[in-house]
């Protein structure tokens, strides 16, 4: 072979190498987010990111939320519930499969259900499970589930990532080998990397079009934005720095999602600490604010202004901003009365969220125009939690809510806002007991307006979902109704 | 202290005025002009420095803001001038604490030398100094809380090992001369040959030292507030100011780009300076020019 012929043949080789995986049908997706999980058992830790990487793809509840927020069912087909809404039975799906190849029944979601509401239980979200009596299994399909008063939310709270379905034969190892029944099974964690996944072929619904998928951890916004517009990852959910969402919108390569989430961004309170503990003091606050301007400079425009705890896609919200519109005048007003005219100095804890860095710095930046000075701390999430959530060590902080229907925590006199109500309390125990619609949505609208009129705390605004994507990648949610990464519905498009 | 007993000075006047070494200028130029803008910046900057203005962010230079708006659209000059003062007071305090502990600490090691108490004070220096001086930063700031005071005391610990050092070996040598001895025979006690007669004969080591380490304590000061140990907001800082500006630099890059050069231009200058002062003052590098 000539010297020439042998290049053409070289090149011809390397061509056909790198244009044979084009003409097939792309089956796998790398996608990045910021977070890593710390353990992978989304029924025993708080971390957003377990269920952000588990739900719905390794593990499955009764019932589970879809994209828009609604609850559909899950590993149970169908369910009734009694006339006093007192006993639920579901019959659950034929044919499921725990991925170590047992068949899911009755007795392992009874299982699931005593473990997660034991008193030793380590469940993040314990309350789902409250108001259960008993788990009773009726026939290998069929489980009865007796609750011990009303709750309107109990299909709700099934779907939650805390309240997947379990088996007592693989949960010693769950937090490093979780198996569970979803259309994907957990392959390998390389920690501080990756988590990588492929699809169960014996899964009981239809297949996923994916046949493998990683989820990679990047948690330096420049780093995201690098591997990102090196095409190294395929989409990076809740894309850390809004300020390059932009550049990758001109960019064809891309694809850029924008949707709602489940996180009200709040000035957090403490309702204990003097001066917070004067109304008018935290009604000042809240009129010093501009809420505008801090979605313009920390989220770049991306976000819905919130006059309460509530999401604003949701359709019991009321729109309560008016009660907090930006005033300066009448905050230095309420000040006056309230015996600071001449302000006070108070704490402002952030964690490492740019929503908290940056809005933090423009909050000082209001308040201070009012005569509020705060002392700015920066804390990572681990003294967050430490200095003021569990030790309510703090005046002021910033940070998302992002669990969905989550105002049943003003009901909470110990939760780090300290906020305590009993006209709110009762209202809160009335509301779980109450299962017709409409007069839970016009309870759910009285709870916001008290919140409100207390100004328990700073409502800023809803956090938007925004996500890259390459322009060919199909089926990702652009909402987040729970922190999941569902890939069930992905594909490529050709 | 007499001018006999100082180390002699061979040149004349006006040779040394000849041989002033050119980055000695440079040096002091771009030094002087960080200082001024930090001197001036108590009194007058452009804007105010807190002024948030977001619909006028990420505009690049303008006759408006000659150094253009950051994210917040808050005026560059006036946060460069500000983050100069907060710069130059850190490394400041910073080399003062490495000095005033280093120095008595090098002087006692050197007037005992070889006894128990060097061996304590050396040996002691040495463990700081295993430690890179980040670490220690990080370590006192994840300890005490991140805050510009203490960056300082964090900067001026790393010092201390630097000065003591330092004027340890140079008094050892002195520790030799004959108007050492001189002064030992006229019955002076160490404490007082310590410092009447070593200390101004090691002070232009200490110049040139304290002008190296000034420079690195303001590299060091815009690492630790890069990583959010140092200054906290609002106070503006170079560290921050960059570690900001760094999902921006796509979008604006003089966000990034001018406390960058700032940082660039003052420890350069000081080190030109830092170079130039060696030659003028240490004796061996005159020797050797002559």
């Amino acid at each position: 072979m000539t010297k020439p012929l042998r290049l053409l043949a070289a090149s011809a080789l390397v061509l056909a190498a790198g244009l044979a995986p084009a003409w097939a049908q792309r089956t796998d997706v790398t996608v990045a987010m910021q977070l890593e999980p710390p353990h992978l058992d989304p029924t025993g830790g708080a971390a957003g990111a377990i269920d952000s990487v588990l739900y719905s793809n390794v593990f499955e509840g009764l019932t589970r939320f879809t994209e828009s927020g609604e609850i559909v069912p899950g590993l149970a087909e169908s369910w009734e519930i009694s006339e006093d809404g007192l006993t639920y039975t579901f019959r659950l799906r034929e044919d499921v499969t725990f991925h170590d190849g047992t068949a899911m029944d009755a007795s392992d979601v009874k299982f699931t259900l005593d473990r997660a509401r034991a008193e030793d239980s380590t469940n993040a979200q314990k309350q789902l499970f409250a108001s259960i009596e008993s788990v009773e299994v009726v026939d290998p399909r069929t489980v009865q589930v007796k609750l011990a008063q009303q709750d309107g939310m109990f299909l709700f709270n099934m779907a939650w990532g805390d309240a997947v379905i379990v088996a007592p034969e693989s949960i010693g190892e769950i937090k490093s080998q979780p198996i569970g029944t979803g259309p994907f099974r957990f392959v390998e964690w390389v920690q501080g990397d990756r988590i990588e996944i492929a699809r169960y072929e014996d899964y009981w619904g239809e297949a996923p079009a994916l046949a493998e998928a990683t989820f990679k951890f990047i948690s330096d916004p420049t780093a995201a934005f690098s591997a990102m517009m090196a095409e190294d990852i395929d989409a990076f959910m809740a894309f850390p720095a809004p300020e390059n969402l932009p550049q990758f919108e001109a960019d064809p390569r891309f694809q850029v999602l924008i949707g709602s989430t489940e996180g009200e961004t709040i000035l957090s309170t403490n309702n204990a600490q003097p001066p917070l503990d004067d109304r008018r003091v935290r009604k000042a606050i809240a009129h010093a604010i501009d809420r505008q301007a801090i979605i313009d400079g920390a989220m770049f425009g991306y976000g819905t202004p919130i006059g309460t705890h509530f999401a604003p896609h949701n359709p019991a919200y009321v729109d309560l901003t008016e009660m907090s519109a930006h005033d300066p005048e009448r905050a230095r007003q309420l000040l006056a009365d309230a015996g600071y005219a001449d302000g006070f100095t108070t704490t402002l804890k952030l964690p490492p969220p740019s929503y908290a860095r940056r809005g933090g710095e423009i909050v000082a930046a209001q308040l201070r125009a009012v005569g509020i000075e705060t002392e700015i701390t920066n804390l990572e999430w681990a003294q967050w939690l430490e200095e003021v959530f569990t030790n309510k060590n703090y005046g002021l902080t910033i940070v998302s809510h992002t669990e969905p229907m989550d105002i049943g925590i003003y009901a909470r006199p110990d939760y780090y806002f300290q906020y305590d109500n009993p006209e709110f309390q009762a209202l809160m125990e009335e509301l779980n007991r109450t299962t017709d619609p409409d007069t839970r949505t016009e309870m759910l609208q009285q709870a916001q307006r008290i919140i409100a009129e207390d100004y328990v705390n700073g409502y800023l605004f809803q956090l938007a979902m925004t996500s890259v994507a390459k322009s060919g990648l199909r089926g990702l949610w652009a909402n987040a109704p729970t922190q999941a990464v569902d890939l069930t519905g992905v594909y490529w498009e050709d | 202290m007499s001018l006999a007993e100082r180390e002699p000075a061979p040149t004349p006047a006006a040779a040394r005025r000849q041989a002033l070494p050119r980055s000695l200028w440079i040096g002091a130029a771009l030094s002087v002009v960080f200082v001024a803008a930090a001197a001036l910046s108590f009194i007058w900057t452009p804007y105010p420095v807190d002024g948030m203005d977001i619909p006028a962010r990420l505009q690049p230079p303008s006759w408006a803001h000659p150094l253009g708006t950051d994210h917040f659209g808050r005026d560059i000059l006036s946060m460069i001038m500000v983050g100069a003062r907060t710069s130059i007071a850190v490394a400041l305090l910073a080399v003062g604490i490495g000095m005033v502990v280093g120095v008595p600490l090098g002087l006692a090691a050197a007037a005992r030398k070889g006894g128990f108490l060097d061996e304590i004070i050396m040996r002691a220096n040495d463990l700081i100094f295993a430690f890179p001086a980040i670490v220690i930063a990080i370590l006192i700031t994840a300890v005490f809380g991140a805050s510009a005071v203490n960056a300082i005391i964090a900067i001026g610990i790393f010092n201390i090992p630097v000065f003591a050092r330092l004027t340890r070996g140079g008094a050892l040598s002195l520790w030799q001369r004959e108007f050492i001895l001189a002064a030992r025979v006229a019955g002076k006690s160490a404490t007082r040959i310590s410092a009447e007669h070593i200390l101004p004969n090691v002070a232009n080591l200490l110049i040139v030292q304290g002008t190296i380490q000034f420079s690195l304590g303001i590299l060091a000061e815009a690492g630790l507030s890069y990583v959010g140990l140092g200054a906290q907001p609002p106070t503006p800082s170079w560290g921050r100011m960059l570690a900001d500006a760094q999902t921006m630099v796509s979008l604006a890059p003089h966000v990034a780009l001018i406390p960058g050069l700032a940082i660039v231009l003052t420890v350069l200058g000081l080190n030109l300076m830092g170079d130039g002062l060696r030659d003028l003052l240490d004796p061996k590098v005159r020797k050797a020019r002559t």
